[in-house]
């Protein structure tokens, strides 16, 4: 089943055309890996995934329900604002600096959301936290605020706020970004652990080497438009020369 | 003429300051909130009155605004109004005063929250005011407590200003008193006040600050 299907996405700030027709699809149980370019509108994909930011034109579904229909290639129209509510629940992202609520503690963090948009028990809610934590290794920073921990544990918080709300699909933009790169394994390791567990991911990175082991697509973006699409196999194998040139980049480093 | 004299006059004035102080800083605090909305209201029309009555209230001096205030339902409505309406007119003209202060100090906090705060609210699929009420608010008031600290200060001696309305608080007490008695001695007990005053305030503040500081 599609869990995430995108058509023909277009969007331009003023003048500047960053999404010149994006299509894509992603499975249950898939994980697709986005690279590309700075500046070649990866951000601006998953912002109009999310909804963060309005598309202008093109087809946005989650498990086959439309959530922003073009009609006859023009403008997006998007659902009823209680379509939408119930919509999003099908989706979390984790941004590349966290966004942690500063004043909440670790599990406050994680469990303001589902109590609040679910309706869920503070007691459920927090035991829900509390095996998330477990799993990603936080167990005990749970009564932590976000500035005593780490950029790597910040992250993993970030990652476990999204999961407590049960999510069909998560979108990663850039997770390991912001971090120093000795941080960097902890994270990649949590989603990996995900990526075994079936969960379906969309994620945004620079880090070709675990895109590589992980995805089970690439799709390879510039100009705002997808250049190149295959398995992480055809992807590192490509004759595509701003593929090439760009895998080359990171290879160097 | 004996200290304790002085005190007990000064006393009574000293508490119709503290009411000035306590009454306008309970309407002036929400009604800058609510002024603070106005003033980044998406609708034009009350974003250019938010703007124009800020600029007003923080353009001209305080006591004209009293004089205004109190003369306001005279000149606008015909309306005698008795002496009464003294103590009224300075708490109203404090409170539209001030609100326009606090509504620029909000605004300035509102405004420096990070957009990835709203962001991730919306991801989350909290509401507009779910995310307003405990997510904004509570990290804007940390950022507001320092400006908020040096207005309510600026107030304790702005205070003094209800004379213009012959309302009489402690600094036109203790003038009187130095008039009729000629010495000093009244202004500089008067002095003392407001400064233990503002030491308490400030310190109160401070502590709210501090308590505040669980988190950066
Ligand atoms: N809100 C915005 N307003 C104007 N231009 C923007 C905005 N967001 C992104 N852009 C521009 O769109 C282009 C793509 O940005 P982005 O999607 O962030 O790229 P990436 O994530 O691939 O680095 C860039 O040129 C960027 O400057
Ligand atoms: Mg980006």
């Amino acid at each position: 089943m599609k869990v995430l299907e995108i058509r023909n996405m277009k969007k331009s700030f003023g003048d500047l055309e960053v999404l010149k027709g994006i299509s894509l699809s992603v499975n249950e149980g898939e994980v697709l890996s986005i690279i590309g370019p700075s500046g070649s509108g990866k951000s601006t994909l998953l912002r109009c995934a999310t909804m963060l930011d309005n598309m202008d034109e093109g087809d946005l579904l989650y498990l086959n329900e439309f959530a922003a229909k073009s009609i006859n290639g023009g403008n997006s129209i998007y659902s009823s604002k209680d379509d939408l509510k119930r919509i999003k629940k099908t989706f979390g992202l984790v941004f590349q600096n966290f966004n942690l609520f500063p004043h909440y503690n670790v599990l406050k963090n994680i469990t303001e959301a589902p109590i609040l948009v679910d309706g869920i028990s503070k007691k459920e809610a927090e035991d829900r936290a509390k095996s998330l934590l477990d799993k990603l290794g936080l167990a005990n920073k749970s009564s932590a605020f976000p500035y005593q921990l780490s950029g790597g544990q910040q992250q993993r918080v970030s990652i476990a706020r999204a999961l407590a709300l049960q999510p069909k699909l998560l979108f990663f933009d850039e997770p390991t970004s912001a971090l120093d790169p000795e941080l960097t394994g902890e994270v990649l390791k949590v989603i990996k652990e995900l990526a075994k567990e079936k969960m379906t991911m969309v994620i945004v990175t620079h880090e070709m080497q675990f895109a590589k082991e992980l995805s089970d697509r690439i799709i390879f973006i510039d100009d705002g438009i997808i250049q190149v699409e295959g398995s992480p196999k055809e992807i590192f194998s490509t004759d595509n020369v701003r593929l090439k040139d760009f895998i080359g980049k990171f290879a160097n480093r | 003429m004996s200290i304790y004299f002085i005190l007990t006059q000064l006393g009574q004035g000293f508490l119709t300051t503290i009411l000035i102080f306590i009454l306008t800083l309970l309407f002036s605090l929400p009604l800058g909130l609510v002024v603070s909305f106005g003033r980044m209201s998406k609708i034009f029309i009350i974003r250019t009155i938010s703007k124009l009555y800020i600029s007003i209230m923080r353009g001209t001096p305080l006591m004209l605004q009293l004089i205004v205030v109190f003369f306001a339902p005279y000149y606008v409505f015909g309306l005698q109004m008795g002496s009464s309406f003294r103590f009224t007119a300075v708490i109203i003209a404090f409170v539209l005063n001030y609100a326009a202060y606090f509504a620029e100090i909000y605004r300035g906090g509102i405004e420096s929250m990070p957009i990835g705060q709203y962001e991730a609210c919306k991801v989350l699929g909290l509401s507009k005011s779910q995310t307003f009420i405990r997510i904004i608010l509570p990290q804007v008031f940390k950022r507001v407590l320092p400006p908020l600290t040096n207005e309510t200060i600026t107030l304790v001696k702005d205070t003094s200003l209800a004379f213009v309305l012959s309302v009489v608080e402690m600094f036109t007490t203790a003038k009187q008193i130095a008039a009729s008695e000629t010495t000093m001695l009244p202004l500089m007990i008067a002095g003392v006040f407001y400064y233990i005053f503002n030491l308490i305030v400030a310190l109160s503040m401070e502590r709210m600050e501090n308590r505040l500081n669980y988190y950066r």
